[in-house]
Parts: structure tokens; C-alpha cells; sequence
């Protein structure tokens, strides 16, 4: 009864907190959608210009390749030298520059390069565009060849296959890792503030002379907000499922119980952030410090955690959230890969244990 | 079983605060028996939030032991806490949830059997009176109901021992006397042990055992009446025609022998160091009207003389450099048929008063009455929504900033700088008003001296203890030397001793020609006003001196009314004139 | 003058509010140093150490040629060698490899008879951006296995050939791109955190009532909470220049005048939205949530990490709201592209506008929002 007790008013104060449904329900929306729509790594229509000191039938088909292609928006230019102003000025992003001797080269049987000039400034686009721009290249190439009756010299020819996305769309992997962040912040932030607010407000003192017990206190804590957290994913799900039409492979309850177990952890530690914090300031401080931003960077959620140096990769393993992105990004795109789901599963309960002793240590009936 | 409730035996308990150990209790032996009120009364700082929480179980003492209703506390917290119920100063209520469902969850809580409940929240919600609120939400409850409403969460279940830590505090006269009524009802009824923590010394006289604390040191405990006896024959009070009050008590606190001077209605209170009526000459060699009479001693008097400090009285005064010369009878303070709404609800209906130079002008009244919100349309913090009002011939709100200077503004709580120190709080308050160089120095010179806050020069404002807080922000409103003085609820949550040194200081302002404009609710420092007036509900009452306003409760079985039977008569003829329209 | 007095003494109270406090003290110096430390390490797109599984069906020496270039690049590591088709899938699903290279048994035979030989590349998408970025390592790789191997045939590659140069950061390195971002991504949390707590706190604990009753103007209390957030802001942001400078060995090549005209102007408007967040908050909690609320949508769509080009048009509108997206341009132009004041005029006056338009509504709300 003195659980049931907790758990009603815990539902009632949700229901009637605008902060708490805000976090529960608005950031979430407000996330995916602009994860989903208006972040992608994929580059589409690059500025280029295109610099031709002397036109003819070569230059013209090697400059209609880029036309036609949907990676290029071009530009031409008469000197290289306004061409690179422009680049300088970032209107465009890349130069193909052919210069005067290009088709005399050509004819000659000799070689006939084609400058390229990226602005490197940000790598990644730059390595996408050089990729586009090898591609338009080499299909030009073997065209052209083609066109003049003998076939490109290629020894060894690429054949791609994508698993699991593709399309390569970064929208497929992006949003089912929003759903570690949501849950990192409902679990977690909001979790971190509630708890702290009772602190504030002195109603944990009235609370602590009843009758309640410690178990009692903290499971009446932790169940709304466990629902709260369960929604909040459901939710996300739906969206991810229905309105950013991302393929969920694997197993519906399979999700729902890698999920659970996640937001236990994230639970956990939220708790234990409050009780540690006992007031709002520093309590959201630390939940956004030790949570919220070593989910959105060391989980593999934005960067690979391969990549990172040595150490930096000792510290993922600590971020509850990088085993969850990797069971989410499994499950949503590839199915139900046992290996991974199973290990990545028995992280979080390693962390589950370590966090909810750590969280039953820690809080007593006393004041101090 | 006649056992006592709680048995504290060489209980000791300490604090670590940004390294220093502050002694909360020292060694408390203590022993209070069951079916009594017990009052615990001391000034701030004395230990008795402490001494309550750790009854609760709460906190774990350093040393010694505790019993209650015979559990160890120490060893059985949670056995403890099934069977009494405590307050704490700021009971926690969740604001977002109504009256019903606290007192709900209070229930599921404390294991009230579904069955039971109906009718003892039914009776709960009489005898608070909050039957026709319950489904508001609690943050939407007066200052009193939800003290009230605390009180009937803790009373869900009817525990055998009451934990009430300054249940009183900040509650206006009505509501308070409706909470007392409530406690002895539990304890006649039930035979329930009470605990109970005031800072309002004319309450402990409803206790039927006073606890008296000081520093963490448990300084008697027994009858209200034995502790009144060992200052039996030192209280008098005193007048003479022809001689403001203010002033006689200015003198008087001066004079010789006096150990405490207490303006009390048209007279003055005195407790003297030694029995035996004293001379009126050698009290006041130049007031040839003084007229002492012998009057029966009361606990405030009691605790006066065990607790105030012998102190140099110079320093309580405050030297103005510049005295106001100008006309006493300009209004200063002029408010003309003053509205303010918040969407539906009217906060301040109508009101109009003025307010002349050098006067101490009251703004009486309960929580929510209005007082503050008329008061901080009068600071321009506010637009009103209709009517006119002038401080010093201007509208604050509109009013070049330069009008603002002339005022002195002192919030309700406490409204410093936490985090900066004294004297850096006190630069930057100067500074804001034009004041520097020497003139500056001077000032904080000044205000450290007058206000004794030397030895807490660097100490964080925040880490000060209350009554020195108050005397920070005071210092602070006073820096510019004001002609008109805002005072909102000064003496709110501040010890008797405190709230002592605030009135002489303000009763020199008025004195010295500023206007001062307070509101309070604690009814008897009204004394203190030259004219008042009351409001409820955001209307005004009564407006007119003390003396008239008691003068007209005065009834043949109540031949000497106070100011608070003054003020509850007003508000129940009230409720009796909107229950028959 | 006596303007100037007052809001120097509104100054400097607000400094000692904010560094006595021990905690404020926290806020400002613990986590943006820890944050450029993690995101200056951990914030890359570069790959490195690629695992790839080699199935090779040839074990010819073109083959084992091949095999040797992948596992020397930096990019790839050689994780394990297989010998059977079923094994691909469950090394790919577990994450064992992010790549298998499938070799087919002509391999050889067709590069010696001068046929194009396939090369079988299968690659995990789930985070589609890797798998793209190994696939263009992998494509650098091949065409230079192309080009000698043709040679060392006696034949030449196509006569069209690409000579790329990439122009600021010649590398590639993504560290290069995300710490000058940085910069404006730590000024503007730090610089926000402090102004959008500054009166909401005041008026959680009523000192701002206090100070409203004082002779001082609306405009004086703005400028005096505005200059702490503007030179906490510019220490922060010269703190982390250094350590970029000199720590990450980022160039600065532009002049240093024109970076701190921008972060001027940048620190005045993220003060300006600090304080118009906190004008309308009543609370601290408010206050932390609204300054919250519009970090995170700012930062994401300031191309801090993902570009605005490949926006959708109408978020690409939003984005010029966005004072971060004009700050990035500047902290990028200095640094890398050696950019002067007249190359970025035109991120300087939005960020202008933005400024000095929230600072005004600050004000307005300071005097006109009392509940």
C-alpha cells in the first residue's frame, strides 16, 4: 500500500509537471525530427566549378558527366584564378580545373590531368566529394573509352555490397541511436531532478519519517519514471518506425527488453546523481556532464568508437549508452544478431548491478 | 503506561560547516511525558530543529542515547517512525497535488486501512476547516491552511507522540489559533505527546511545559509560571502624559537598573535587573510625569531576562546626519482607490490610505491578504491595474530613476547577495545609490558599527545567522540615508531578541523624521505604528491608530483587548457580515 | 560618469557572485576543459584500424599484393583470413568486421590475361558514414593498386588522371574541422549557462526586486549583467585557442583581429539570448531547461558537425537564427582558410543583428515581467 501510495503520487505529479512531459515527449519530437530530417551527413548537389581554358568535345563530355550527375551543382568559370576567389569566398566547394594543353595531351597519348581543388575545411564532406567526384571520373573514363571503340584498362574493378542500409542513408542509422539519447535523458536528467526537487523542497524530510522504507522509496521513485522512460521509447519507436521509415529487423520484444534493462541503468544512475547532487543546479550539471554528453560522443552513436585513441576507448566502455546504441543500431537494421544483442546485454547488467548497490548504499533514512 | 515519550540521555551532536564544527547540542539530558504540550523555545541557532530530528530518527546523534515511547531510536529508526508523526519547519506537501491526494498518499503511507479513511479525513477536514478545498492543489493553499493541511497529513494516523517544529511560524493570527486548538484537541482526546518548537514566546505560555535552549544547552525546563517566578516583581509598566511612547521607551531602555523596555499598547514594559519598584526619578531624572505600576510577570519577560545579552545601548540608536525638517503633516505616501487583478482573482481591492512625514505606518493583515502586493506596487515593482498612488510626489513605475534613490526597501525575505560577503554586499548597495570615495567609507563604517556586523565583515552573507541576516538587509536598505523606508515583513522568522533590536532601530528612524512604512503579522508589534491599517482579501478593514482599533474590540468580558483579539474580531465580523449577504 | 559607476559596481558584483560561488566556479572551468579534451580526442570521422576479413578464394600473388597494401594502410586492419562463403554473415552481424574482401579464384588468371578482375568488397552499413568512409579509403587504395599494377605490366592507366589538391586542411583531418568548432560551441554553453542563470537566480532569491528598487536603469542592470557573460566568455574562448594552438596543433592563419571581432559579436548575442532566456524564466529550473532547450537545435544545426548545405530548405532557414552558424564560418575562416575582415562582413553583421535585437527584448522584459 505505502508503495502503491508512492507510485500514485509520483503519476500524478508527472501528469501535472510541464517540465516533465516537455522531456518526456517534446524533446524527444523535437530530436527526431531534426535528426531525422534535418541532419544528414550525406551531401547532395556540391557547389563545383568547373574551369575549361579550352573547350571542345573532350572538355564538353567530361564537363556534361558532372552536369548530369546528382551529386554536382556546377559553375563555370573563365579563369581559374575567379574560380578560386570563389572558392576562397565559399561559393563553391570544388574546382575541376582542365587546363589549355588538356585535349592536345589527350590526342597526343599523353597524359592529361585534371586539377582538383576541395576545400578541406571540413574533412569529412571533403573526402564524400572526392569520392563523387573519383566516381563521375571513372564512369566518365570508361564511357569515353568506350565512345572510341576499345574498353577502359581497369585490372581490378570494385563491386560494393552494403548490408543492412544500402542506401547508405544516414537517416537509418542516425535516429534508432537518438533513441539512447532519449532515454539517457528522461532516465537520467529528469530522473537527477525530480528526485533533487524533493530534497529542495523539504518533502523528502516528510517522506523519510513515515513508515516508508528505504526499498519502498526508491521503487516508488523508480516505477513512473521506468513507465515515463518505456512511453517515451514506444513512442520514439512508432516515429522512427512509421514516420522516418526505418527498418526495424530484429524482434519487437527483444527491443523492449534490452530497452528496460538500459533504462534501469539509466535510472540508476540518476538516482544516484540526486542523491549525491541534493539540489536542482547541480544535479542537472552533473546528469548533462555524465550522462547526456558521453551519450552523444562516446557511444558510438556519432563517432565510430573504433577510431578514437586508445584511452578514449577505455572511457566508452563506461558510457552505459554506447552498448545500447550498438544493440539498437543491430536490432533496427540487421535483426536479431544474438551475439550482439547477448553481450551487449550482459554490460548493462554488469552496470545495472554495479550502479543500483552503489544507489542502495548510499541512501539511508537520514538526513546527512 | 505511564512511561515518558522521549528520554534523551548526554546527547551530543555536531556539524562540520565549511570547516568549522558548530555544536548543535551539548550534552542534552531530557525527559517529557506523555498526554502534555511541551514547548520548545529558544533563539535562533539554539539547536531545536536538531533536537526534533533527531527524535525522528532522522539524524544519529554523536553521542548518547535516545528513546522514544520506549524504542531505541538510535537502533530502530523505522519502529519509531510508525508511531509518532513529525512536522517539519517546511512540511512537505507536494504543491502539484491537492488537498485530497496528500492527504492520500500521507494515508497509503503511513498504512491507514482503506476502510477508515473516509471518515478520518471527513474529520481531519473539519476540524482544519479545509473541507471545502480539497480538490485544490496545495501550492494554491494559504500560508495558514497549509500549515493546517501539514498538520492533518501528519495526523492521518493518530500517532502517539506529535513532532511539531515551529508549526506557527509566518501563520497569521486566525489560522494559529486555529492550529493550537487543534494540538490540545489531540491531546485531550487521544492523550497524545506533543513536541512543539515556537519562536512566538506568547505561545509558550499555552505550553504545558516549557523546554528553554540556548547555544546546543538545554537551560531549564518546567511550567511556563516557574519559569515567570524568578522575575516576579521586577516587571512594571510605565507612562507619563505629554511624552510619545517611542520616546519614554527610548529613554527608558536607557536608564539605570532597566534590563529590557517594551513598548506595550500606550505604555511601556519594563523589566528591571533587581525586584523592587524602582524611583521614578532615578529612572528618568528629567520626566517629571513617569507613573510606574507593579504588573504580573510573563514568559517573554522571563526569557528576556535569562537571555539578553548585556550591551553597550549606545550603539542601538542611529545617528542620522541629516534630520528631515520639512512639515510633518506632508503626505507622504498617498494611495487613491488602488487596484491590482492577476487574471480573475483581485489581489488589492480598492484601497486608500496616506501616509505622513515621520510616521511608522502598518499594513496589517493575514497571508495573502494583500500586503505585499499593494507594497510592491508602492516600490514601482509592480503596475497597478487602476487607481493612483505616490511615493514622494511621484509613481515609482514611471519615476525618473532618481526618484527610486530616496527610498529604502527591505523584501520580505531575505534578499542580499548569498555568495558575496558582508562588506562587499554592502559596497555594492552603496555604490548602486551614487555613494563614494569617503562619503562610501564612512557609510559602511557606519553600518558596521551600528549593526555590529564587524566580526562578520567577510563572512558570506549567506552563512549568517538569521538575525543577523536581517540586520544585514536593514543595514543595506539604510545605507543612502532614506527619507521613506519600505519595511515587507521584517521580523518575520527572527528570534524575540532580534525582532527587540529592529523596532528600537526603527522607532530612531521614525524619530529622527524618516517615514516608515511596514507590514507584519505579528499583531502585537502594531503597538509600534503610529497608524495601521488591516486588510483581508485585499480589502482595507480599518484603518486608525492602535489605541482606537483596540479601543473598539473592547468588550465587558475582555475589558483589555490586544491587538490581536482587535484583529480577529474584525475578521470574524467579516465572515459573519459575507455569510448573511 | 555616474552611469559608468554604477554599472561597473553591477559588474563587478556579478563576477564576485559568480567565481565566490563554488559551484558556479565548477560550471565555468571543469566542464568546457573536459569537454575539449573528449571531444577534441573522441570527435572524429577518421577512421583508423577498419577491421576487414580477407576471403580469398586466388592466394595468387596479385592477390597477397593486394591483401599487403590493405593491411599496411593505417585505415584497415587485417582481422582474420576465411576460407568459406557461410562465414561472411556472422562475422558482419557480430561486428567482428566492418568489411570482407572477397577475392575471387580468377583473380589472377584474369589481371594476367588483362581482363578486369571483380573485387568483392561487402560492407556493414549500419552506421552508414563509416562504412562510406571505408569505402573510400578502400577506392584510394585500389586505384593506386591499379596504376602500378599497369605499369609494372608495361601498359598505361588512362590518360585522364585526377591531380587532387585539397585546399586549408591538405590532410584531411577531421580534428582539424571539429576543434575550431569547438570554440564556439564551449563559448556559447559557458557564456549562456552564466547570463541565463544571472536573473533568474536574482529573482529566485529577490535580490532582483532589490535591485529594481534601486536608482539604477533597466539598461544599466543589462549592460552590468551582460559584461561578466562577454569577458568570461572571451577568456574562455582564448583558453581554448591556446590549447587548440598549441595542444592540437591547429594553424591559425588568419589574423587574430578578425577572430576576436567575431567572437565579439558572437559573445553579444549569445549573452543577449542568455539573458531573454532568463528575463522569462521564473525559475532556475526554467532557466536551465530554456537554456537547454535551445542549445541543442542550435548546435545541431550550426554545421558544427553535419554541414547546413545538406539541409532541407526550410531547416536551412532556421538556421539563420542561429548566431553558432555565423561564429563557426569565422573560427573556421581564421584558422584555415586565412580569412580577413572583408572575407567575412557577411557573418559579422547577422550575429550584429541578433545581439543587439535580444539584448533589447532582455531589457524590455527586465522592467515589463514581474510574474
Amino acid at each position: 500500500m505505502r508503495l502503491l501510495g508512492m507510485i500514485h503520487k509520483e503519476s500524478l505529479q508527472i501528469l501535472r509537471d510541464p517540465s516533465s512531459i516537455s522531456i518526456a515527449f517534446v524533446l524527444p519530437v523535437v530530436l527526431l525530427f531534426l535528426f531525422g530530417y534535418g541532419v544528414s551527413l550525406d551531401a547532395k548537389l556540391i557547389p563545383v566549378g568547373i574551369v575549361i581554358e579550352q573547350p571542345d568535345t573532350a572538355t564538353q563530355s567530361l564537363a556534361g558527366a558532372f552536369e548530369r550527375s546528382e551529386f554536382f551543382q556546377p559553375y563555370h568559370f573563365d579563369s581559374i584564378q575567379t574560380a578560386q576567389q570563389m572558392l576562397n569566398e565559399r561559393h563553391i566547394d570544388g574546382i575541376l580545373w582542365m587546363r589549355s594543353n588538356f585535349s592536345s595531351n589527350l590526342l597526343a597519348g599523353e597524359e592529361a590531368p585534371i586539377g582538383v581543388i576541395i576545400n578541406g575545411v571540413d574533412s569529412n564532406q571533403a573526402n564524400i566529394t572526392q569520392g563523387y567526384i573519383q566516381g563521375t571520373w571513372l564512369a566518365w573514363l570508361s564511357r569515353y573509352a568506350e565512345s572510341r571503340g576499345h574498353s577502359l584498362p581497369m585490372p581490378v574493378s570494385l563491386e560494393q555490397r552494403v548490408w543492412f542500409n544500402a542506401a547508405l542513408s544516414s537517416r537509418l542509422f542516425l535516429v534508432p541511436g537518438l533513441i539512447a539519447i532519449i532515454m539517457t535523458m528522461i532516465g537520467s536528467l529528469l530522473t537527477a531532478l525530480v528526485v533533487a526537487r524533493e530534497w529542495e523542497r523539504g518533502t523528502m524530510e516528510a517522506l523519510m519519517v513515515t513508515p516508508l522504507r528505504i526499498g519502498e522509496l526508491l521503487a516508488g521513485k523508480l516505477i513512473p519514471y521506468f513507465a515515463l522512460g518505456m512511453t517515451g521509447m514506444l513512442f520514439s519507436v512508432a516515429l522512427a518506425v512509421w514516420q522516418f521509415e526505418v527498418p526495424l529487423r530484429g524482434s519487437l520484444w527483444l527491443l523492449m527488453v534490452s530497452s528496460a534493462l538500459f533504462m534501469l541503468v539509466a535510472l540508476a544512475i540518476g538516482m544516484l546523481i540526486s542523491i549525491v547532487a541534493k539540489n536542482q543546479f547541480v544535479a542537472g550539471q552533473l546528469a548533462i556532464i555524465v550522462t547526456f554528453l558521453p551519450a552523444f560522443i562516446l557511444s558510438g552513436f556519432l563517432f565510430d568508437i573504433n577510431s578514437m585513441p586508445e584511452w578514449v576507448q577505455l572511457i566508452t566502455h563506461l558510457v552505459p549508452a554506447r552498448y545500447f546504441v550498438a544493440i539498437l543500431q543491430t536490432l533496427f537494421l540487421a535483426g536479431d544478431v544474438w551475439p550482439v544483442v547477448l553481450s551487449n546485454m550482459g554490460a548493462l547488467l554488469i552496470m545495472l548491478l554495479f550502479f543500483f548497490t552503489l544507489v542502495w548504499r548510499k541512501s539511508h533514512k537520514h538526513l546527512e | 503506561m505511564s512511561g515518558a515519550v522521549i528520554t534523551l540521555s548526554a546527547v551530543s551532536k555536531s556539524f562540520h560547516r565549511a570547516g568549522h564544527k558548530i555544536t548543535a547540542l551539548d550534552s542534552i539530558d531530557l525527559t517529557l511525558q506523555p498526554g502534555r504540550v511541551t514547548g520548545l523555545i529558544g533563539p535562533d541557532g539554539a539547536g531545536k530543529t536538531t533536537l526534533m530530528r533527531l527524535v525522528a530518527g532522522l539524524l544519529l546523534p554523536d553521542k548518547g542515547a535516545i528513546r522514544v515511547l520506549g524504542i531505541d531510536a538510535l537502533a530502530r529508526p523505522l519502529e519509531v517512525q510508525s508511531s509518532i508523526g513529525y512536522m517539519p519547519q517546511r512540511f512537505g506537501l507536494y504543491e502539484d497535488l491537492s488537498v485530497q491526494e496528500n492527504l492520500e498518499l500521507y494515508a497509503d503511507l503511513q498504512g491507514v486501512p482503506v476502510a477508515q479513511r473516509a471518515a478520518r479525513f471527513q474529520k481531519l477536514m473539519q476540524m482544519t476547516s479545509l473541507s471545502p478545498f480539497t480538490r485544490r492543489l496545495a501550492g494554491k493553499l494559504s500560508g495558514g491552511m497549509k500549515q493546517k493541511l501539514g498538520l492533518a497529513c501528519t495526523l492521518v494516523r493518530s500517532p502517539r507522540l506529535l513532532l511539531l517544529d515551529e508549526p506557527t511560524v509566518g501563520v497569521d493570527p486566525l489560522s494559529r489559533r486555529e492550529l493550537w486548538q487543534i494540538v490540545y484537541r489531540q491531546v485531550q482526546e487521544v492523550g497524545m505527546g506533543v513536541l512543539l518548537s515556537t519562536a512566538y514566546l506568547d505561545e509558550a505560555e499555552r505550553c504545558d511545559e516549557v523546554i528553554l535552549m540556548h547555544q546546543g544547552k538545554l537551560l531549564g525546563q518546567g511550567t511556563p509560571a516557574e519559569f515567570s517566578r524568578p522575575v516576579s516583581g521586577r516587571i512594571f509598566q510605565a507612562s507619563a502624559a505629554g511624552c510619545s511612547h517611542r520616546r519614554l521607551q527610548e529613554q527608558l531602555s536607557r536608564a539605570p537598573g532597566v534590563l529590557d523596555a517594551l513598548i506595550e499598547g500606550e505604555a511601556v514594559r519594563l523589566v528591571m535587573e533587581t525586584p523592587g519598584k524602582p524611583e521614578p526619578e532615578a529612572l528618568l531624572p528629567e520626566q517629571q510625569n513617569l507613573q510606574l505600576t507593579a504588573v504580573e510577570p510573563r514568559f517573554e519577560d522571563a526569557f528576556i531576562a535569562r537571555l539578553k545579552r548585556p550591551r553597550d545601548l549606545g550603539s542601538m540608536t542611529l545617528s542620522l546626519r541629516k534630520k528631515v525638517t520639512a512639515n510633518t503633516d506632508d503626505e507622504v505616501i498617498r494611495v487613491h482607490n488602488l487596484q491590482r487583478r492577476f487574471g480573475d482573482f483581485i489581489a488589492v481591492n480598492d484601497i486608500s490610505f496616506s501616509v505622513r512625514r515621520g510616521e511608522i505606518f502598518g499594513l496589517l493583515g493575514a497571508n495573502g491578504a494583500g500586503k505585499s502586493t499593494t507594497f510592491r506596487m508602492l516600490c514601482g515593482l509592480l503596475p497597478a491595474s487602476s487607481g493612483e498612488l505616490a511615493v514622494a510626489g511621484h509613481d515609482l513605475r514611471q519615476a525618473a530613476a532618481s526618484a527610486r534613490g530616496r527610498i529604502g526597501y527591505m523584501a520580505q525575505k531575505f534578499s542580499l547577495y548569498t555568495s558575496l560577503s558582508v562588506i562587499q554586499n554592502l559596497r555594492f548597495f552603496s555604490s548602486v545609490y551614487g555613494l563614494r570615495g569617503r562619503q562610501q567609507k564612512a557609510r559602511l563604517e557606519w553600518a558596521l558599527t551600528t549593526f555590529e556586523l564587524e566580526p562578520f565583515r567577510d563572512a558570506n552573507a549567506g552563512d549568517l545567522p538569521l538575525g543577523y541576516k536581517q540586520r544585514l538587509s536593514f543595514a543595506a536598505a539604510l545605507m543612502h540615508e532614506p527619507e521613506i523606508l519600505f519595511l515587507d515583513e521584517p521580523t518575520s522568522g527572527v528570534d524575540p531578541l532580534a525582532r527587540r533590536e529592529f523596532w528600537t532601530r526603527t522607532n530612531a528612524l521614525a524619530e529622527a523624521g524618516v517615514t516608515v512604512l511596514v507590514t507584519t503579522h505579528f499583531m502585537e508589534e502594531a503597538n509600534y505604528c503610529d497608524r495601521l491599517v488591516i486588510m483581508a482579501e485585499g480589502e482595507v478593514l480599518i484603518e486608525g491608530t492602535p489605541l482606537t482599533m483596540k479601543a473598539s474590540a473592547r468588550t465587558a468580558e475582555n475589558p483589555d483587548p490586544t491587538m490581536e483579539d482587535a484583529f480577529i474580531q474584525l475578521i470574524e465580523q467579516r465572515q459573519a457580515q459575507q455569510a448573511t449577504a | 560618469m555616474t552611469c559608468f559607476r554604477y554599472i561597473l559596481a553591477l559588474a563587478i558584483k556579478e563576477f564576485l557572485a559568480l567565481l565566490r560561488d563554488k559551484r558556479s566556479r565548477m560550471v565555468i572551468i571543469g566542464p568546457p576543459i573536459a569537454q575539449l579534451l573528449i571531444f577534441g580526442f573522441a570527435a572524429t570521422y577518421d577512421l583508423n584500424n577498419v577491421p576487414v576479413v580477407i576471403f580469398d578464394e586466388d592466394r595468387g600473388v596479385a592477390a597477397r599484393e593486394l591483401v599487403s597494401r590493405i593491411d599496411g594502410s593505417p585505415n584497415f586492419q587485417v582481422v582474420t583470413t576465411i576460407s568459406h562463403d557461410s562465414e561472411i554473415a556472422p562475422l558482419i552481424d557480430n561486428k567482428e568486421a566492418l568489411l570482407v574482401l572477397h577475392i575471387g579464384q580468377n583473380f589472377s588468371a584474369d589481371l594476367m590475361q588483362g581482363r578486369t578482375a571483380p573485387l568483392q568488397a561487402i560492407l556493414d552499413g549500419r552506421n552508414s558514414n563509416t562504412a562510406m568512409i571505408a569505402m573510400n579509403y578502400l577506392r584510394t587504395i585500389l586505384l593506386d593498386y591499379n596504376r602500378s599494377w599497369l605499369e609494372s605490366q608495361g601498359r598505361s592507366g588512362p590518360l585522364v588522371t585526377l591531380q587532387t589538391r585539397t585546399w586549408y586542411n591538405e590532410n584531411l583531418q577531421s580534428r582539424w574541422f571539429i576543434i575550431p568548432g569547438i570554440v564556439g560551441l564551449l563559448t556559447l554553453v559557458v557564456t549562456l549557462l552564466v547570463t541565463a542563470l544571472s536573473v533568474a537566480r536574482e529573482r529566485e532569491a529577490g535580490t532582483f526586486d532589490q535591485l529594481l528598487v534601486t536608482p539604477l536603469r533597466p539598461t544599466e542592470i543589462l549592460i552590468g549583467k551582460a559584461i561578466p557573460g562577454i569577458v568570461i566568455g572571451l577568456l574562455q574562448a582564448t583558453l581554448i585557442i591556446v590549447l587548440m594552438v598549441l595542444f592540437f596543433n591547429i594553424p591559425l592563419r588568419g589574423s587574430i583581429g578578425a577572430l576576436y571581432l567575431g567572437i565579439v559579436l558572437f559573445l553579444l548575442s549569445a549573452v543577449g539570448i542568455g539573458l531573454m532566456i532568463s528575463a522569462i524564466a521564473a525559475t532556475q529550473q526554467q532557466a536551465v531547461l530554456g537554456a537547454f532547450l535551445f542549445l541543442v537545435p542550435s548546435v545541431i544545426l550550426s554545421g558544427f558537425a553535419t554541414p547546413i548545405a545538406n539541409m532541407p530548405q526550410l531547416v536551412q532557414w532556421l538556421t539563420y537564427l542561429n548566431p553558432l552558424r555565423y561564429f563557426l564560418v569565422v573560427v573556421r575562416g581564421v584558422t584555415l582558410e586565412g580569412d580577413g575582415y572583408a572575407l567575412l562582413m557577411n557573418q559579422y553583421w547577422p550575429m550584429a543583428i541578433i545581439g543587439v535585437a535580444s539584448l533589447a527584448f532582455a531589457g524590455w522584459l527586465f522592467r515589463n515581467r514581474m510574474y
